[in-house]
Protein backbone atom coordinates (compact mmCIF):
# COMPACT_ATOMS: atom_id res chain seq x y z
CA UNK A 1 0.00 0.00 0.00
CA UNK A 2 1.17 3.50 -0.88
CA UNK A 3 0.17 6.52 1.22
CA UNK A 4 -0.07 9.94 -0.42
CA UNK A 5 -1.14 13.26 1.04
CA UNK A 6 -1.49 15.75 -1.82
CA UNK A 7 -2.15 19.44 -1.17
CA UNK A 8 -4.49 20.16 -4.08
CA UNK A 9 -7.67 18.47 -5.32
CA UNK A 10 -6.10 18.34 -8.78
CA UNK A 11 -3.14 16.33 -7.49
CA UNK A 12 -5.50 14.03 -5.56
CA UNK A 13 -7.58 13.45 -8.70
CA UNK A 14 -4.44 12.64 -10.74
CA UNK A 15 -3.21 10.16 -8.12
CA UNK A 16 -6.58 8.40 -8.00
CA UNK A 17 -6.92 8.34 -11.80
CA UNK A 18 -3.40 6.98 -12.32
CA UNK A 19 -3.75 4.11 -9.84
CA UNK A 20 -4.23 0.75 -11.58
CA UNK A 21 -5.12 -1.13 -8.41
CA UNK A 22 -7.53 -0.37 -5.58
CA UNK A 23 -7.46 3.28 -4.50
CA UNK A 24 -9.32 4.82 -1.57
CA UNK A 25 -9.76 8.37 -0.33
CA UNK A 26 -8.93 8.90 3.34
CA UNK A 27 -10.76 11.77 5.04
CA UNK A 28 -11.75 10.93 8.64
CA UNK A 29 -10.90 7.27 8.20
CA UNK A 30 -13.54 6.12 10.69
CA UNK A 31 -15.03 3.75 8.12
CA UNK A 32 -12.01 3.18 5.84
CA UNK A 33 -9.57 2.11 8.54
CA UNK A 34 -12.11 -0.23 10.10
CA UNK A 35 -12.67 -1.90 6.72
CA UNK A 36 -8.91 -2.18 6.21
CA UNK A 37 -8.49 -3.69 9.67
CA UNK A 38 -11.28 -6.20 9.02
CA UNK A 39 -9.61 -7.19 5.76
CA UNK A 40 -12.72 -6.18 3.80
CA UNK A 41 -10.54 -4.01 1.54
CA UNK A 42 -6.85 -4.05 0.72
CA UNK A 43 -6.03 -0.73 -0.92
CA UNK A 44 -2.98 -0.32 -3.13
CA UNK A 45 -3.20 3.42 -2.67
CA UNK A 46 -4.64 5.59 0.09
CA UNK A 47 -4.96 9.30 -0.65
CA UNK A 48 -5.24 11.44 2.48
CA UNK A 49 -7.19 14.58 1.57
CA UNK A 50 -6.73 16.41 4.88
CA UNK A 51 -3.79 18.49 3.61
CA UNK A 52 -5.89 20.03 0.83
CA UNK A 53 -6.83 23.54 1.99
CA UNK A 54 -10.04 23.69 -0.04
CA UNK A 55 -11.26 20.50 1.60
CA UNK A 56 -10.58 21.76 5.12
CA UNK A 57 -12.69 24.85 4.55
CA UNK A 58 -15.95 25.49 6.37
CA UNK A 59 -17.66 28.71 5.30
CA UNK A 60 -21.04 29.55 6.73
CA UNK A 61 -23.42 32.27 5.50
CA UNK A 62 -27.15 32.63 4.91
CA UNK A 63 -26.28 32.87 1.20
CA UNK A 64 -24.78 29.37 1.31
CA UNK A 65 -22.66 26.95 3.29
CA UNK A 66 -19.53 25.15 2.10
CA UNK A 67 -18.46 22.07 4.07
CA UNK A 68 -15.12 20.77 2.83
CA UNK A 69 -14.76 17.03 2.47
CA UNK A 70 -12.12 16.89 5.21
CA UNK A 71 -13.96 18.98 7.82
CA UNK A 72 -14.62 16.84 10.91
CA UNK A 73 -18.22 16.63 12.13
CA UNK A 74 -17.15 18.17 15.46
CA UNK A 75 -16.29 21.41 13.63
CA UNK A 76 -19.89 21.72 12.42
CA UNK A 77 -21.17 21.67 15.99
CA UNK A 78 -18.59 24.27 16.99
CA UNK A 79 -19.99 26.79 14.50
CA UNK A 80 -22.73 28.77 16.26
CA UNK A 81 -23.68 30.29 12.91
CA UNK A 82 -24.17 26.90 11.28
CA UNK A 83 -26.17 25.67 14.28
CA UNK A 84 -28.47 28.68 13.90
CA UNK A 85 -28.93 28.30 10.12
CA UNK A 86 -29.07 24.51 9.78
CA UNK A 87 -29.70 22.98 13.23
CA UNK A 88 -31.02 19.76 11.68
CA UNK A 89 -27.91 19.18 9.58
CA UNK A 90 -25.68 19.85 12.60
CA UNK A 91 -27.62 17.59 14.98
CA UNK A 92 -27.55 14.81 12.39
CA UNK A 93 -23.79 15.11 11.82
CA UNK A 94 -23.13 15.33 15.55
CA UNK A 95 -25.04 12.09 16.24
CA UNK A 96 -22.42 10.03 14.38
CA UNK A 97 -20.39 7.98 16.88
CA UNK A 98 -18.56 9.27 19.93
CA UNK A 99 -16.57 12.47 20.54
CA UNK A 100 -13.54 10.51 19.33
CA UNK A 101 -15.30 9.67 16.06
CA UNK A 102 -16.64 13.24 15.78
CA UNK A 103 -13.06 14.52 15.82
CA UNK A 104 -12.37 12.65 12.60
CA UNK A 105 -15.53 11.70 10.69
CA UNK A 106 -16.86 13.90 7.90
CA UNK A 107 -20.29 14.35 6.31
CA UNK A 108 -18.78 13.61 2.89
CA UNK A 109 -17.44 10.35 4.28
CA UNK A 110 -20.81 9.57 5.82
CA UNK A 111 -22.41 10.11 2.40
CA UNK A 112 -19.80 8.10 0.46
CA UNK A 113 -19.85 5.21 2.93
CA UNK A 114 -23.41 4.77 1.62
CA UNK A 115 -24.95 3.17 4.69
CA UNK A 116 -28.77 3.12 4.63
CA UNK A 117 -28.65 4.24 8.28
CA UNK A 118 -26.18 7.14 7.82
CA UNK A 119 -27.29 9.96 10.12
CA UNK A 120 -26.22 13.01 8.14
CA UNK A 121 -27.61 11.83 4.79
CA UNK A 122 -31.38 12.37 5.33
CA UNK A 123 -30.63 15.82 6.79
CA UNK A 124 -28.41 16.75 3.82
CA UNK A 125 -31.01 15.63 1.30
CA UNK A 126 -33.76 17.49 3.18
CA UNK A 127 -31.55 20.58 3.13
CA UNK A 128 -31.22 20.36 -0.65
CA UNK A 129 -27.45 19.87 -0.37
CA UNK A 130 -25.27 19.46 -3.44
CA UNK A 131 -22.02 17.53 -3.68
CA UNK A 132 -19.08 18.97 -5.60
CA UNK A 133 -17.57 15.96 -7.34
CA UNK A 134 -13.97 16.13 -8.58
CA UNK A 135 -12.56 13.64 -11.03
CA UNK A 136 -10.29 13.11 -14.01
CA UNK A 137 -12.72 15.06 -16.21
CA UNK A 138 -12.99 18.04 -13.88
CA UNK A 139 -15.74 19.14 -11.51
CA UNK A 140 -19.46 18.51 -11.50
CA UNK A 141 -22.25 19.18 -9.03
CA UNK A 142 -24.87 16.62 -8.14
CA UNK A 143 -27.66 16.53 -5.59
CA UNK A 144 -26.82 14.79 -2.32
CA UNK A 145 -29.74 12.48 -3.16
CA UNK A 146 -27.91 11.34 -6.31
CA UNK A 147 -24.78 10.04 -4.56
CA UNK A 148 -25.95 6.86 -2.84
CA UNK A 149 -27.30 4.05 -5.04
CA UNK A 150 -27.60 1.31 -2.42
CA UNK A 151 -25.81 -0.10 0.62
CA UNK A 152 -22.09 0.60 0.07
CA UNK A 153 -22.67 1.77 -3.50
CA UNK A 154 -22.31 5.31 -4.86
CA UNK A 155 -22.72 6.91 -8.27
CA UNK A 156 -19.13 8.19 -8.22
CA UNK A 157 -17.07 6.98 -11.16
CA UNK A 158 -13.57 5.57 -10.83
CA UNK A 159 -11.18 8.29 -9.77
CA UNK A 160 -13.94 10.62 -8.58
CA UNK A 161 -14.31 11.98 -5.05
CA UNK A 162 -16.37 14.65 -3.31
CA UNK A 163 -14.52 17.87 -2.59
CA UNK A 164 -17.29 19.50 -0.58
CA UNK A 165 -20.95 19.64 0.32
CA UNK A 166 -22.76 22.87 -0.40
CA UNK A 167 -25.98 23.93 1.31
CA UNK A 168 -28.22 26.39 -0.54
CA UNK A 169 -29.10 29.95 0.46
CA UNK A 170 -31.28 29.93 3.59
CA UNK A 171 -34.57 31.80 3.37
CA UNK A 172 -35.83 33.62 6.43
CA UNK A 173 -38.34 31.67 8.54
CA UNK A 174 -36.72 28.34 7.78
CA UNK A 175 -35.93 25.48 10.11
CA UNK A 176 -34.81 21.88 9.91
CA UNK A 177 -34.62 18.95 12.30
CA UNK A 178 -33.29 15.41 12.39
CA UNK A 179 -34.42 12.70 14.78
CA UNK A 180 -33.41 9.07 14.95
CA UNK A 181 -34.48 6.11 16.99
CA UNK A 182 -31.79 3.90 18.54
CA UNK A 183 -32.20 1.32 21.33
CA UNK A 184 -29.40 3.07 23.26
CA UNK A 185 -28.99 6.82 23.77
CA UNK A 186 -25.44 6.96 22.40
CA UNK A 187 -23.04 5.00 20.22
CA UNK A 188 -25.71 3.27 18.20
CA UNK A 189 -26.94 3.11 14.63
CA UNK A 190 -30.34 4.41 13.53
CA UNK A 191 -33.17 1.89 13.38
CA UNK A 192 -35.32 4.62 11.83
CA UNK A 193 -34.62 8.29 11.24
CA UNK A 194 -36.38 11.32 9.82
CA UNK A 195 -35.26 14.73 8.59
CA UNK A 196 -37.63 17.61 7.89
CA UNK A 197 -36.77 21.00 6.39
CA UNK A 198 -39.39 23.77 6.26
CA UNK A 199 -39.76 27.36 5.14
CA UNK A 200 -42.75 29.30 6.46
CA UNK A 201 -44.69 32.33 5.41
CA UNK A 202 -46.92 33.88 8.10
CA UNK A 203 -46.88 30.62 10.01
CA UNK A 204 -47.94 28.58 6.98
CA UNK A 205 -45.59 26.00 5.48
CA UNK A 206 -44.45 27.29 2.10
CA UNK A 207 -41.85 24.68 1.17
CA UNK A 208 -41.10 21.34 2.80
CA UNK A 209 -38.84 18.35 2.44
CA UNK A 210 -39.25 15.12 4.35
CA UNK A 211 -36.56 12.43 4.15
CA UNK A 212 -36.44 9.09 5.96
CA UNK A 213 -33.35 7.04 6.85
CA UNK A 214 -32.80 3.35 7.64
CA UNK A 215 -36.16 2.26 6.21
CA UNK A 216 -34.95 1.42 2.68
CA UNK A 217 -31.67 0.62 0.87
CA UNK A 218 -31.01 4.37 0.64
CA UNK A 219 -32.37 7.45 2.40
CA UNK A 220 -35.74 8.22 0.82
CA UNK A 221 -37.27 11.59 0.12
CA UNK A 222 -41.05 11.45 0.50
CA UNK A 223 -42.62 14.13 -1.73
CA UNK A 224 -46.16 13.10 -0.73
CA UNK A 225 -45.25 13.73 2.92
CA UNK A 226 -43.86 17.15 2.03
CA UNK A 227 -47.02 17.99 0.05
CA UNK A 228 -49.14 17.09 3.06
CA UNK A 229 -47.37 19.79 5.08
CA UNK A 230 -47.34 22.55 2.47
CA UNK A 231 -50.10 25.09 2.99
CA UNK A 232 -50.72 23.94 6.57
CA UNK A 233 -49.83 25.19 10.04
CA UNK A 234 -48.98 21.60 10.97
CA UNK A 235 -52.45 20.87 12.29
CA UNK A 236 -53.16 17.28 13.30
CA UNK A 237 -54.79 16.39 9.98
CA UNK A 238 -51.75 17.58 7.99
CA UNK A 239 -49.38 15.77 10.34
CA UNK A 240 -51.35 12.53 10.12
CA UNK A 241 -51.46 12.76 6.35
CA UNK A 242 -47.69 13.28 6.33
CA UNK A 243 -47.10 10.36 8.72
CA UNK A 244 -49.25 8.12 6.51
CA UNK A 245 -47.21 9.08 3.44
CA UNK A 246 -44.03 8.30 5.38
CA UNK A 247 -45.29 4.88 6.41
CA UNK A 248 -46.22 4.16 2.79
CA UNK A 249 -42.68 5.05 1.65
CA UNK A 250 -41.00 2.55 4.00
CA UNK A 251 -39.38 -0.59 2.67
CA UNK A 252 -37.24 -1.59 5.64
CA UNK A 253 -35.29 -4.70 6.55
CA UNK A 254 -36.58 -6.94 9.30
CA UNK A 255 -34.06 -7.76 12.00
CA UNK A 256 -33.59 -8.03 15.73
CA UNK A 257 -33.05 -4.27 15.99
CA UNK A 258 -36.43 -3.50 14.49
CA UNK A 259 -39.18 -5.39 12.69
CA UNK A 260 -40.74 -4.11 9.47
CA UNK A 261 -43.92 -3.12 11.33
CA UNK A 262 -41.99 -1.34 14.04
CA UNK A 263 -39.73 0.61 11.70
CA UNK A 264 -42.69 1.59 9.55
CA UNK A 265 -44.73 2.84 12.49
CA UNK A 266 -41.81 4.73 14.08
CA UNK A 267 -40.98 6.41 10.75
CA UNK A 268 -44.32 8.23 10.91
CA UNK A 269 -43.86 9.12 14.58
CA UNK A 270 -40.35 10.53 14.09
CA UNK A 271 -41.32 12.46 10.96
CA UNK A 272 -44.16 14.05 12.91
CA UNK A 273 -41.88 15.07 15.78
CA UNK A 274 -39.18 16.31 13.40
CA UNK A 275 -41.75 18.38 11.51
CA UNK A 276 -42.96 20.02 14.74
CA UNK A 277 -39.39 20.74 15.78
CA UNK A 278 -38.47 22.20 12.39
CA UNK A 279 -41.65 24.31 12.49
CA UNK A 280 -40.75 25.69 15.91
CA UNK A 281 -37.20 26.44 14.77
CA UNK A 282 -38.56 28.26 11.73
CA UNK A 283 -40.39 30.56 14.11
CA UNK A 284 -43.84 29.03 13.68
CA UNK A 285 -44.69 29.23 17.37
CA UNK A 286 -47.91 27.72 18.57
CA UNK B 1 6.30 -2.67 1.66
CA UNK B 2 8.39 0.48 1.90
CA UNK B 3 8.26 2.53 5.07
CA UNK B 4 7.07 6.08 5.52
CA UNK B 5 9.33 8.48 7.43
CA UNK B 6 7.29 10.70 9.72
CA UNK B 7 8.36 13.71 11.80
CA UNK B 8 5.88 14.75 14.43
CA UNK B 9 5.52 16.06 17.98
CA UNK B 10 4.44 13.71 20.76
CA UNK B 11 3.75 15.14 24.22
CA UNK B 12 5.80 18.20 23.29
CA UNK B 13 8.83 16.27 22.06
CA UNK B 14 9.94 16.20 18.43
CA UNK B 15 10.05 12.58 17.28
CA UNK B 16 10.76 10.76 14.06
CA UNK B 17 9.74 7.24 13.10
CA UNK B 18 9.51 4.96 10.10
CA UNK B 19 6.45 2.76 9.71
CA UNK B 20 4.60 0.82 7.01
CA UNK B 21 1.97 3.08 5.35
CA UNK B 22 -0.90 0.95 6.64
CA UNK B 23 0.25 0.92 10.28
CA UNK B 24 -2.05 2.67 12.74
CA UNK B 25 -0.83 5.52 14.91
CA UNK B 26 -1.85 3.38 17.88
CA UNK B 27 0.66 0.69 16.87
CA UNK B 28 3.30 3.33 16.20
CA UNK B 29 2.84 4.89 19.64
CA UNK B 30 2.86 1.55 21.44
CA UNK B 31 5.43 -0.44 19.53
CA UNK B 32 7.80 2.13 18.04
CA UNK B 33 7.66 4.97 20.58
CA UNK B 34 7.03 2.75 23.61
CA UNK B 35 4.05 4.82 24.78
CA UNK B 36 2.15 1.82 26.08
CA UNK B 37 -0.37 3.95 27.98
CA UNK B 38 -2.19 3.89 24.64
CA UNK B 39 -4.24 0.68 24.93
CA UNK B 40 -5.74 -1.48 22.23
CA UNK B 41 -9.24 -2.60 23.10
CA UNK B 42 -11.24 -3.13 19.94
CA UNK B 43 -9.01 -1.61 17.26
CA UNK B 44 -12.10 -0.34 15.43
CA UNK B 45 -12.98 2.92 17.19
CA UNK B 46 -15.66 1.54 19.49
CA UNK B 47 -14.00 1.38 22.91
CA UNK B 48 -11.85 4.51 23.26
CA UNK B 49 -8.96 2.76 25.06
CA UNK B 50 -6.51 4.17 22.48
CA UNK B 51 -7.77 7.78 22.82
CA UNK B 52 -5.23 10.53 22.14
CA UNK B 53 -5.50 14.09 20.95
CA UNK B 54 -4.31 15.01 17.46
CA UNK B 55 -3.85 18.75 16.96
CA UNK B 56 -6.03 19.18 20.05
CA UNK B 57 -8.90 16.98 18.84
CA UNK B 58 -9.84 13.82 20.69
CA UNK B 59 -9.51 10.80 18.38
CA UNK B 60 -9.07 7.04 18.52
CA UNK B 61 -5.46 6.39 17.54
CA UNK B 62 -6.46 3.02 16.08
CA UNK B 63 -8.38 4.95 13.41
CA UNK B 64 -5.43 7.15 12.44
CA UNK B 65 -2.55 6.02 10.26
CA UNK B 66 0.93 6.66 11.59
CA UNK B 67 1.70 8.35 8.29
CA UNK B 68 -1.02 10.93 8.96
CA UNK B 69 0.83 12.23 12.03
CA UNK B 70 3.40 14.11 9.94
CA UNK B 71 3.76 17.62 11.38
CA UNK B 72 0.93 17.16 13.89
CA UNK B 73 0.74 17.56 17.66
CA UNK B 74 0.06 14.25 19.37
CA UNK B 75 -0.83 14.04 23.08
CA UNK B 76 -1.12 10.76 24.96
CA UNK B 77 -1.81 9.91 28.62
CA UNK B 78 1.95 9.99 29.19
CA UNK B 79 1.78 13.76 28.67
CA UNK B 80 -0.74 14.37 31.46
CA UNK B 81 1.59 14.57 34.43
CA UNK B 82 3.93 17.53 34.78
CA UNK B 83 7.41 17.24 36.33
CA UNK B 84 6.42 14.00 38.02
CA UNK B 85 3.23 15.48 39.47
CA UNK B 86 0.03 13.71 38.49
CA UNK B 87 -2.74 15.61 36.71
CA UNK B 88 -5.78 16.36 38.95
CA UNK B 89 -7.77 13.86 36.86
CA UNK B 90 -5.21 11.13 37.56
CA UNK B 91 -5.22 11.98 41.27
CA UNK B 92 -9.00 11.91 41.45
CA UNK B 93 -9.26 8.62 39.57
CA UNK B 94 -7.08 7.14 42.32
CA UNK B 95 -8.89 9.02 45.10
CA UNK B 96 -12.36 7.95 43.94
CA UNK B 97 -11.30 4.42 42.96
CA UNK B 98 -12.45 5.07 39.41
CA UNK B 99 -10.68 2.03 38.02
CA UNK B 100 -10.30 -1.65 38.61
CA UNK B 101 -8.43 -3.48 35.84
CA UNK B 102 -7.17 -0.19 34.42
CA UNK B 103 -7.13 -0.97 30.68
CA UNK B 104 -9.68 1.74 29.89
CA UNK B 105 -8.20 4.33 32.27
CA UNK B 106 -5.70 6.09 29.96
CA UNK B 107 -8.42 6.58 27.36
CA UNK B 108 -10.84 7.94 29.96
CA UNK B 109 -8.19 10.34 31.27
CA UNK B 110 -7.38 11.70 27.82
CA UNK B 111 -11.08 12.03 26.92
CA UNK B 112 -11.93 13.66 30.25
CA UNK B 113 -9.07 16.14 29.86
CA UNK B 114 -10.34 17.06 26.38
CA UNK B 115 -13.81 17.59 27.86
CA UNK B 116 -12.63 19.80 30.73
CA UNK B 117 -10.53 21.96 28.40
CA UNK B 118 -13.65 22.66 26.38
CA UNK B 119 -16.09 22.77 29.26
CA UNK B 120 -14.54 23.35 32.72
CA UNK B 121 -17.85 22.89 34.54
CA UNK B 122 -19.76 20.07 32.86
CA UNK B 123 -23.00 18.63 34.20
CA UNK B 124 -23.17 14.93 34.99
CA UNK B 125 -25.13 14.43 31.77
CA UNK B 126 -22.49 16.26 29.74
CA UNK B 127 -19.76 14.11 31.29
CA UNK B 128 -21.65 10.91 30.49
CA UNK B 129 -22.22 11.98 26.88
CA UNK B 130 -18.62 13.13 26.45
CA UNK B 131 -17.31 9.81 27.76
CA UNK B 132 -19.78 7.66 25.79
CA UNK B 133 -16.96 6.71 23.42
CA UNK B 134 -14.99 5.07 26.24
CA UNK B 135 -16.02 1.66 27.47
CA UNK B 136 -15.33 0.35 30.98
CA UNK B 137 -16.38 -3.16 31.98
CA UNK B 138 -15.42 -2.88 35.66
CA UNK B 139 -16.60 0.28 37.34
CA UNK B 140 -20.13 0.78 36.09
CA UNK B 141 -18.99 4.32 35.18
CA UNK B 142 -20.34 6.00 38.29
CA UNK B 143 -16.98 6.34 40.02
CA UNK B 144 -15.45 7.64 36.81
CA UNK B 145 -18.10 10.37 36.60
CA UNK B 146 -17.49 11.30 40.26
CA UNK B 147 -13.73 11.46 39.67
CA UNK B 148 -14.18 13.76 36.67
CA UNK B 149 -16.56 16.01 38.64
CA UNK B 150 -14.11 16.17 41.51
CA UNK B 151 -11.13 16.92 39.24
CA UNK B 152 -13.15 19.60 37.44
CA UNK B 153 -13.84 21.29 40.77
CA UNK B 154 -10.18 21.19 41.78
CA UNK B 155 -9.10 22.53 38.39
CA UNK B 156 -11.62 25.39 38.52
CA UNK B 157 -10.43 26.33 41.99
CA UNK B 158 -6.74 26.31 41.01
CA UNK B 159 -7.52 28.40 37.93
CA UNK B 160 -9.10 31.07 40.14
CA UNK B 161 -6.19 31.11 42.55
Amino acid sequence: MRFESPTTTKAAASLLAAEKGVAHVLAGGTDLLVRMKMGAIEPDLVVDVKRIDAMRELTVAASGVHIGGAVPAAALGESAKLRALWPGVVEAANLIGSDQIQGRCTVVGNLCNASPAADSVPALIAAGAKAIVVGPKGKRRIGADKVVLGPGKTSLARGEFIEAIVLPARAARSGDAYLRFTPRTEMDIAVVSAAVNLTLSRGIVKTAKVVLGAVAPTAVAVPAAARALIGSKLDDAALEKMAKACRAACNPIDDKRGTVEYRTKVAGVLARRAALLAYERAGGGK
Amino acid sequence: MSGVTVSTTVNGDAVQFVCPPSESLMDVLRNRLNLTGVKEGCGTGDCGACSITLDGRLVCSCLVLGAEAEGRQVETVEGLSENGKLHPLQEQFIEKAALQCGICTPGFLVAAKALLERNPNPTEEEIRYALAGNLCRCTGYDKIVRAVQSAAKIMRRSRKA
